[in-house]
């Protein structure tokens, strides 16, 4: 390999932020073509590393040579001249504006409309893709958002492209034709640094993987020579706790029954939920799985009592009919709701967390009298919230938006369940989150079922479904499937029923 | 109604709107980038005696309006630098900046009241700006024209070019657009001196066209109009010209009212149409659009690029 430089070598690199070492002295190598894996739990230092690699920030001290020569990369765009391409994590989105103007603003050439229209289509149907550029950004779902991003990156022809958790909301089938597009980038010389927390999707792909803990580098290795497990310890630099399930479990009564479930589409993108029928028994944990867009959101929000029904009985929590009962009402009977977005909808993310304990738990924990809110009574909440779930903050009059998302969704999570919910229902309880805090999640979730709680966890991780899930059903184009028992059918089977983007079915090889 | 009646009202309405035409198209541009200035009314002050003064001084009224246009993006510097470089809060600083542009205007404009300054000439030949009826085209002081040219160019800009589009995308969304690599700050900047500039040619249209004098506060709130008719047109360029137009209508009633001595209301009440026109026009369409979403998502909040 003496003829050969490296496509990135990062030598000691260094970033302090007031009060931390973010990055301590890491060194990571990715020749050509080489599809590498960044590991670490949040707040290790990978956003961090792959910010300074971008341009975003510059580092205190260490060198980055491209191609063999020492580089300084001055911003984002100085990066993209180099041949590096990146899918942020947090999309780097505008809503108010189409597809096609989103990813015109992260092209560095002029090109017209109708050129890069032409374009876009031709990196669609090469990768499989699919996106209407039209679009507004506010009316798609958080799958489709990721696609303008890998769109936009590959768009770029990049020598280095860097993939912050990309596959969190594709179908099993959307997960291997990505991983064949990405192969075809790497066999053609496009080097490919990919962070994600699904660590048997690194086992799979990924020839090397460099894993940082606490800003430390900590090892580097081949993963395809090891165990899922070895890697998460790695990680998390401590023995991870297996999800205890018990097994041959039973259940108890209906809890929460949802009959006819019908409402029309709002707006022009939303969709339509279509005679959707499910019953969840105490104890039970019921799955929703379907990919992003087909009526998630407008599921949850029905469930919530966000969007009423047309009649009560449509809903019933405990057999009392709720389907026009507002969310307040709703929790009175025992719901317990936490939706997807974790700041502006789960949580108000420039109110302390004892402030945004008061938000859902006032009526069930007794937080408010005589119209005043008690506020050593959700102090005291707020407080246990953080102890049971290991919350990392400031106190809880720490905002919720300084937190990190992991630690913010075990903090929305223990404020629902810690409230002792007849039913909860849960989008994506651990989107963004890392290994560690989504098993504490996932543990949360058994446990509290083990209880008699009745619940509902609606995702578009299959695996987590598939690990927590008793019974699933697919929700595709606003419809559900049939309750499929879990045990009983496979991962092929459940894609095969989530289908591809708004209903395209793909066909299985 | 006569002829010759609609089309004097044609005239007098697109003069009276002029100025506030201009002064939006400089607010639609910096709010569009994310940024409230409220200093507008301030800011057309500064042009109107500059302006005036320059004009006073050379006699040639083409180098007032540029001086008025300078001292207008000047004066916005200061606002520029407190908000985007000191992070300070932007509708208090707006309002400072009014205020400011008040007290500076009269103490700079102390020692011209009375004066008298040449006006522009037509561009068009008087054969068509004396025209009875081809007036209705032609019988225009030349800024009106540049305020149409500069809407329109304001309006492509905005919609079918990159500049545009890394503006809008600013106002948008601050942190991705810096994520993607752009400037916000040195943008807003831009944005902010394009709006200064705009508002101080405004202004100078008060002091040169519609009367060749200089008089205290003499644009008379105009610049509170222009900035209720950026949120009435929803953030359009397009919309912003109907707008003007129906706010330069109502304000002409007034001037009708008085002159045809119409003793049924009092002026005062014809006076104060254009300015419940914009409360009314604002609470209709808060309510037809609740959930605000034609406002750059950014507006009025400090960028603040942290890690």
């Amino acid at each position: 390999m003496a003829d050969t430089y490296a496509r990135l070598e990062l030598r000691d690199i260094s970033k302090r932020f007031p009060g931390v070492l973010a990055n301590d002295n890491v060194s990571l190598t990715v020749m050509p073509g080489e599809i590498h894996a960044l590991l670490g739990e949040n707040g290790a230092g990978k956003s961090t590393l792959v910010k300074m690699i971008y341009g975003i920030m510059a580092p205190d001290s260490g060198q980055i040579l491209w191609d063999g020569q020492a580089v300084r990369i001055q911003n984002p765009k100085a990066a993209r001249k180099l041949g590096i391409g990146m899918v942020f994590q947090h999309f780097s989105l505008f809503e108010a504006m189409t597809v096609l103007e989103n990813i015109a603003l992260g092209l560095d050439t002029k090109v017209s409309r109708a050129a890069l229209e032409v374009e876009i289509l031709k990196v669609m149907n090469t990768y499989g893709l699919t996106l209407d550029p039209k679009r507004i950004v506010s009316t798609l779902s958080v799958g489709e958002r990721q696609r303008i991003e890998i769109v936009r990156a590959l768009l770029l022809n990049p020598k280095l492209l860097i993939m912050d958790e990309p596959t969190s909301v594709l179908t099993p089938q959307e997960v291997g034709q990505l991983f064949e597009t990405l192969r075809k980038l790497a066999a053609q010389g496009c080097s490919i640094l990919y962070i994600s927390h699904k660590l048997h999707e690194i086992i799979a792909l990924c020839e090397t993987a460099t894993i940082l803990r606490g800003g430390k580098l900590i090892a580097t290795c081949d993963p395809r020579k090891e165990t899922p497990r070895k890697l998460a310890e790695m990680m998390i630099g401590a023995n991870l706790k297996e999800i205890s399930k018990v097994a041959g479990r039973t259940f108890g009564d209906v809890k929460f029954a949802v009959r006819n479930l019908t409402l029309p589409k709002i707006g022009d993108f939303g969709t339509a939920l279509n005679e959707i029928e499910f019953e969840v028994k105490a104890g039970e944990i019921f799955g929703i799985a379907g990919v992003a867009g087909n009526g998630q959101n407008e599921l949850l929000e029905a469930l919530g009592g966000e969007v009423l029904a047309h009649s009560n009985d449509a809903i019933s929590i405990a057999g009392a009919g709720v389907g026009k009962c507002g969310p307040t009402e709703r929790r009175a009977f025992g719901l317990g709701a936490v939706p997807e977005e974790r700041n502006g909808h789960a949580a108000v993310s420039d109110f302390s967390l004892q402030d945004n304990a008061v938000l859902t738990a006032r009526n069930r924990m007794n937080m408010v009298s005589a119209q005043l809110i008690d506020p050593s009574a959700s102090n005291a909440f707020s407080q246990k919230v953080i102890m049971s779930f290991g919350v990392k903050a400031q106190g809880t009059k720490a905002t919720a938006g300084s937190l990190s998302g992991g630690n913010l969704q075990k903090y929305i999570m223990g404020r629902e369940i810690l409230q002792n919910p007849v039913v909860l229902v849960v989008s994506q309880p651990t989107w963004g989150v890392d290994a560690g805090a989504a098993a504490a999640i996932r543990q949360a979730i058994v446990d509290l079922a083990a209880k008699g709680s009745a619940m509902v966890i609606i995702s578009q991780d299959l695996d987590e479904l598939l690990e927590l899930c008793d019974t699933l059903s697919v929700i595709n184009l606003g419809k559900l499937s049939k309750p499929l028992k879990v045990g009983e059918v496979s991962v092929e089977e459940i894609g095969l029923l989530m289908g591809g983007i708004h209903g395209e079915v793909q066909h299985a090889h | 109604m006569t002829m010759d009646f609609i089309i004097s009202a044609i005239v007098t309405v697109v003069g009276i709107s002029t100025p506030i035409l201009l002064a939006a198209t400089g607010e639609l541009v910096v709010e569009k980038s994310g940024v409230l200035n409220l200093g507008v009314e301030g800011m057309m002050l500064i042009g109107a005696i500059t302006g005036f003064a320059v004009t006073f001084t050379t006699f040639n009224p083409w180098l007032g309006v540029i001086a008025a246009a300078a001292a207008g993006a000047a004066v916005s510097m200061v606002f520029g630098v407190l908000v985007l470089s000191l992070g300070s809060n932007q509708v208090a600083t707006g309002l400072a900046l009014a205020i400011l542009g008040i007290g500076l205007s009269t103490l700079i404009g102390a020692g011209f009241t009375g004066m008298i300054v040449p006006q522009f000439s037509s561009i068009f030949p008087s054969v068509l700006s004396h025209d009875p009826f081809w007036r209705v085209i032609f019988g225009y002081s030349p800024m009106v024209y540049i305020a149409l040219a500069i809407i329109f160019a304001v309006g492509w800009v905005l919609n079918y070019t990159r500049a545009g589009l890394v503006l809008r995308a600013v106002g948008e969304n601050d942190l991705s657009a810096h994520s993607i690599g752009y400037s916000v700050i040195g943008i807003r900047y831009m944005a902010i001196a394009f709006g200064g500039a705009m508002a101080g040619i405004a202004g100078s249209y008060f002091s040169m066209v519609i009367t060749p004098m200089w008089a205290e506060r003499m644009t008379a709130g105009r610049g509170w109009i222009a900035l209720a008719l950026v949120v009435f047109a929803g953030w359009k360029a397009g919309r912003l010209v109907i707008g003007a137009y129906l706010f330069g209508a109502l304000m002409t009633l007034e001037l009708y009212a008085k002159a045809s001595g119409f003793q049924f209301l009092p002026s005062q009440f014809w006076a104060s149409m254009p300015y419940i026109m914009a409360i009314v026009v604002l609470a209709v369409i808060s309510y037809r659009d609740r959930t605000g979403s034609e406002a750059p998502a950014c507006l009025g909040k400090p960028f603040l690029p942290n890690s």
